[in-house]
């Protein structure tokens, strides 16, 4: 028998219909000693309306630099059992999928070294093991090892790429995500292990600018699919959607962001060189439109949360890139911006804000890329630019105003 | 592939790099089989999809919320379900929804009767509220300035009708963060939860030598409030400069920060990370503060409940509440959502400037 504590504030939590962690906690509480502290220990905080962890130390696996997390609760004499209740981050297969044996693998494994609580999935995209105790922790990560399984990134490393759902279940992905999130995190292996950057780094990759995954938003490195090719378009069933009871003019025409759709009540016409590839029309004429060849990636740079410059998106550094295996030009891109990132960043400073920085220029001339408009929403509007001594001797406009 | 938990151990012949296994293992055979080649798909329900491949094989995908933090005990029945009925084939989504994937058509129904006997809530796809991303809390971090699952929770208690049944006019997503690190990233969702400080860090004279690193912490500010206290090998926190966001915490444990009275939520909306329509948006301030008060946060829920109201009310379809707000005007958003607009709305940070109105064009309200 488990400790079992009194849970006021948290019981609360049981009642109404949304699926409730307090249950979960309890249902581990009952078999793990762990847990129980873990319940009572979070009433407390509930009661005195304040975290009661410490700081995280320095725990890991012999070889590794990362994929534990050290949690220690303030509180160790009163709660014991999570004297010690460390995070195991274990790297997901790509799109998330399982199935049954697995699943009852980890849950075996769980049981026995850890708390049996879980996160499916942590904000990164690791399944998380919730709490365990120093000593498990070899153990644990020699089984996941021995099952195929291994560790995700944390600290100062390339954390664990992740990805949209894709091609696996998704008309829309214009690039094999799972692959590319597979093969990108066999590829860095070494760097998710063993933290050797100024600060994290984080790939994530979507099929379509819809980006199920907000890599947009949370990723240094943001693979988003996109297409060259005109939207193909089947009129019956832009018909049928109409017959349906869809407003076209409405929904569709007056929501394109080109303005590059006209409708007549009987067909849709798309003017594509003027399509900004949003996404819109396709999604919501599902069947009806689909977009066609050349596929690739719009690449783009420096997502981060608020600290410490304030929250950034990030920002396209090459418009289209063909992604195909085995995906030599996207690695190249990223060893260089690494190794200049490497030489240059501060303690704690994301790649965005190293090239906030030290300039945009620079980190194109590192990567070997030519400025061009798709990178900007404008060009700037101040007076004051850089000249170097190379840029002095040439003379463009002798070429372009010929 | 048989799994094996040996009893005894040899941690020495651990392989390491090995990263995580090939996807194609967990894919059902229908997606192996189709894989890259679908054609469409329909939203049969809120909380059922069928994908429709250019062969004509079909999937159908049944969607149930979970809170994320989930037993053993949970999972292993959600896999019992999966064996059942979807040939133990499941996935989660970004958003932590499960999903099961069933290829036989005639096993959809009798899952779904199984599921809601099971309590579990089903729904979630389309144009609707989805689960909540959000980060751990009280429950697993030494920053959290609030819970996190309580606070899911208690929103998806209230609106979880529009998760079940309901439609609204886009997709309307929640984010919760315990604290402004905002390890989920809640700057760019249609509603949003960040659990924030409003006093100083109360530095521990006595360990700051002994804990913390002194260029890492000044670096770690960003508004250079802290600077060398070498008389007490220490710091100092300039009071009008610090805003509380918490970060030298994160790297100097000799500054803690949490305060039970003074802690609390502020509430960001209008953010979105799609490309659909309007180019992805962060989401700005509606509501400044509102204290802790768990377990279920009643004020935090009100607030809420004016602005999810006032979009179902005021959006067209398709507009997520960022470009509902961006139609009406934030003058209209303060005046159909009842909430206050004070000083705290106004940045007065780096960038603040680009926020200000430089136009003589305007919306009266009153």
């Amino acid at each position: 028998m488990t400790k079992k504590y009194d849970t006021p504030l948290l019981d609360e939590l049981e009642k109404g219909p949304f699926p409730s962690f307090v249950t979960e906690m309890k249902k581990a509480a009952a078999k793990n000693a762990m847990a129980a502290d873990e319940l009572g220990q979070l009433e407390k905080s509930f009661r005195d309306k304040v975290t009661y962890w410490k700081h995280g130390g320095i725990v890991g696996v012999r070889g590794y630099g990362g994929g534990v997390i050290g949690r220690y609760s303030q509180l160790a004499d009163e709660f014991p059992g999570v004297a010690h209740f460390h995070t195991v981050r274990v790297n997901q297969p790509s799109g998330l999928f399982y199935t049954s044996e697995t699943m009852k693998f980890f849950c075996d494994l769980w049981d026995k070294y850890g708390s049996g609580l879980t996160n499916f999935h942590g904000s990164t995209g690791d399944i998380i093991f919730l709490g365990t105790v120093t000593d498990n922790l070899e153990p644990l990560a020699t089984i996941l090892s021995m099952n195929g399984f291994d560790l995700g990134g944390s600290g100062s490393a390339m954390r664990t790429p992740s990805c949209c759902v894709g091609p696996a279940r998704c008309e829309w992905s214009m690039i094999d995500t799972l692959d590319i999130t597979y093969d990108l995190t066999q590829e860095f292996q070494d760097e998710l292990h063993r933290p050797q950057f100024p600060y994290k780094f984080k790939i994530k990759t979507v099929g379509c600018p819809v980006d199920c995954n907000a890599s947009i938003a949370r990723a240094d490195l943001s693979i988003i699919g996109t297409w060259k090719g005109p939207i193909a378009i089947d009129q019956d069933k832009v018909k049928d959607y109409a017959k349906k009871g869809m407003n076209i003019q409405e929904e569709i025409v007056n929501f394109c962001p080109g303005k590059c759709i006209t409708w007549d009540g009987n067909t849709l016409t798309i003017n594509n060189s003027d399509c900004l590839h949003c996404m819109h029309c396709i999604t919501k004429l599902a069947g009806a439109l689909k977009p066609t060849p050349p596929f690739g990636a719009v690449i783009l740079i420096g997502a981060k949360a608020p600290f410490v410059i304030g929250a950034t998106l990030s920002w396209v550094i090459v418009p289209f890139m063909e992604m195909k295996p085995p995906y030599q030009e996207i690695k190249d891109l990223i060893r260089n911006m690494w190794d200049w990132w490497n030489e240059y960043g501060k303690n704690r400073e994301r790649i965005g804000e190293l090239i906030l920085r030290r300039g945009m220029r620079e980190f194109l001339e590192v990567c070997g890329l030519e400025p061009t408009p798709e990178m900007v929403k404008e060009p700037r509007n101040d007076p004051f630019w850089f000249w170097t001594e190379e840029d002095l001797e040439k003379k463009p406009w002798e070429e372009y105003l010929k | 592939m048989p799994y094996v938990i040996p009893d005894v151990v040899d941690v020495k012949q651990r392989k390491t790099d090995i990263g995580p296994p090939h996807y194609k293992n967990f894919l059902p055979p229908v997606i192996q089989k189709n894989y890259g080649d679908w054609k469409t798909h329909e939203i049969l329900s809120p909380g059922l999809m069928v994908h429709i491949a250019n062969s004509g094989d079909k999937i159908w995908s049944v969607r149930v919320a979970s809170p994320r933090l989930l037993s053993t005990d949970t999972l292993r029945e959600i896999a019992d379900i999966a064996e059942k009925y979807c040939d133990g084939y499941f996935r989660f989504t970004t958003r932590n929804n499960i999903e099961f994937l069933v290829s036989d058509e005639s096993k959809v129904k009798p899952l779904m009767d199984e599921l809601a006997a099971k309590k579990y809530m089903i729904g979630g796809i389309g144009s609707r509220v989805s689960n909540i991303v959000h980060t751990q809390g009280w429950i697993h971090c030494h920053s959290a300035a609030v819970d996190a699952s309580a606070l899911v929770k208690a929103i998806m208690d209230e609106f979880a009708d529009y998760f079940t049944t309901k439609d609204t006019p886009n997709k309307v997503r929640f984010a919760v963060a315990c604290c402004t690190n905002m390890c989920g990233a809640v700057h760019c969702s249609d509603i949003a939860y960040v659990g924030i400080h409003r006093k100083l860090p109360r530095i521990d004279h006595d360990n700051f030598k002994n804990l913390c690193e002194l260029p890492t912490t000044m670096a770690s500010c960003p508004t250079a409030a802290i600077t060398p206290d070498p008389a007490k090998k220490s710091i100092k926190i300039n009071a009008e400069k610090c805003m509380y966001c918490g970060n030298c915490f994160s790297v100097c444990p000799a500054l803690p920060i949490a305060d039970p009275e003074n802690d609390g939520v502020a509430i960001v909306v209008g953010g979105k990370v799609g490309n659909l329509r309007k180019p992805p948006m962060f989401s700005k301030l509606a509501v400044a503060y509102l204290p802790n008060t768990p377990p279920r946060w009643p004020e935090v829920i009100k607030a809420t409940k004016k602005i999810f109201d006032a979009y179902i009310a005021g959006a067209k379809k398709h507009e997520r509440v960022g470009e509902w707000i961006e139609r009406i005007g934030w003058e209209k958003f303060f005046v159909v959502t009842g909430l206050p607009f004070t000083f705290q709305h106004i940045d007065d940070w780096t960038y603040a400037f680009k926020t200000f109105r430089t136009t003589a064009q305007i919306k009266w309200t009153k």
